[in-house]
């Protein structure tokens, strides 16, 4: 008897597509997409004894105080001068007291430092921008100063990374990044607030 | 009439629900505080969605300010906190992480919170060394 060639019936599938669809919309529900953003900070330690110790050390020179009061005034204090400054002014503010450009003997000190692909630099590393808030400053206030600090620093890098590499910071390899952070630290510290000036 | 053959009808279906799968995330928490965040320019991506908790600040929702008020208030999970309560909030998170150093927190404010309780906040953040934050915002130009 010859043998009949047996046929595997098919499996039905004609409810997968049902079945996904259910896992679709059930996803499409459960979840969102937008992209977070946000302004990337690090906070300080924990305060122990030996750190406030340190911080008295600091020259008077080396310190940027940005104070913003609870109206969203800011007062800015360097060895240049200490007055109320406006938001837009800040920037430009705080690239000139980080670069000290012409190593002037109120802006920060610079030492030599031997930097991998820079060479020696003199470099403003002890330089420490200091920003107090009042207990009733706005966050927004609050967070435009921090922008605007951060947009100075990342100006200066990207200036430095044209100049010498001949291309903007973030296009820059992992090494290059290094040499030109280790060239401009970002140096924004958070002190606990103060209540001054009303309430 | 000819019927239309569907049956790569399933594979597409699958692959757009992979699609969203892969660049959806999990909707965290229903919101009990409104706020708006501030815009700024210098942002960055939250990389990890896994290592990132998230703290909200700002006033009751409209539906809820008949109960609660609408003086500002600090959201954890599906709830109302107090600044206190932060640290356990973040120790907890940190259990459930596998990168426990990666842990990044980011804070959700209303423009108008004042300082005082992000001041707050962030000193809890600072004693349970959770050092890395993230201010929340919206590009601007």
């Amino acid at each position: 008897m010859a043998k009949k060639k047996r046929k595997v019936p098919g499996l039905n599938a004609s409810s997968t597509a049902d079945i996904s669809f259910i896992l679709l919309i059930f996803f499409l529900i459960t979840t969102s997409m937008d992209t977070d953003m946000g302004l990337a900070r690090r906070l300080p330690q924990p305060p122990e004894d030996e750190e406030i110790k340190q911080e008295l050390k600091i020259k008077e020179r080396n310190v940027m105080e940005v104070r913003i009061n609870s109206e969203g005034y800011l007062w800015v204090k360097d060895g240049t001068a200490s007055s109320y400054v406006d938001i837009r002014d800040l920037r430009a503010r705080a690239k000139q007291f980080i670069q000290n450009e012409n190593n002037l003997s109120v802006l920060p000190e610079k030492h030599p430092i031997n930097i991998d692909l820079l060479g020696v630099c003199a470099l403003t590393d002890k330089h420490v921008i200091s920003v107090q808030t009042d207990r009733a400053t706005p966050y927004n206030t609050y967070f435009q100063v921090q922008n605007e600090l951060v947009a100075a620093y990342n100006e200066l890098r990207d200036e430095l990374a044209k100049q010498k590499f001949g291309r903007v910071y973030a296009a820059l390899s992992d090494e290059q990044k290094v040499a030109v952070r280790t060239y401009y630290p970002q140096k924004i510290s958070e002190a606990e607030p103060k209540v001054y000036g009303g309430n | 009439m000819p019927e239309m053959n569907t049956s790569s009808l399933p594979d597409l279906i699958f692959t757009i629900l992979f699609f969203f799968m892969i660049v959806t995330t999990m909707r965290e928490v229903t919101l009990k505080v409104k706020f708006v965040v501030p815009a700024g320019t210098e942002l960055e991506k939250l990389e990890k969605k896994s290592a990132v908790s998230f703290i909200y600040v700002g006033p009751p929702t409209d539906q809820l300010r008949a109960q609660f008020g609408s003086s500002t208030r600090i959201q954890l999970n599906d709830r109302y906190a107090e600044p206190s309560e932060v640290m356990d909030f973040i120790y907890q998170e940190r259990q459930s992480m596998s990168d426990q150093t990666a842990q990044v927190v980011s804070i959700k404010a209303d423009q108008r919170t004042q300082m005082g309780y992000i001041t707050d906040i962030k000193e809890v953040l600072r004693k349970s060394w959770a050092l890395k934050v993230n201010y929340s915002s919206t590009r601007r130009n």
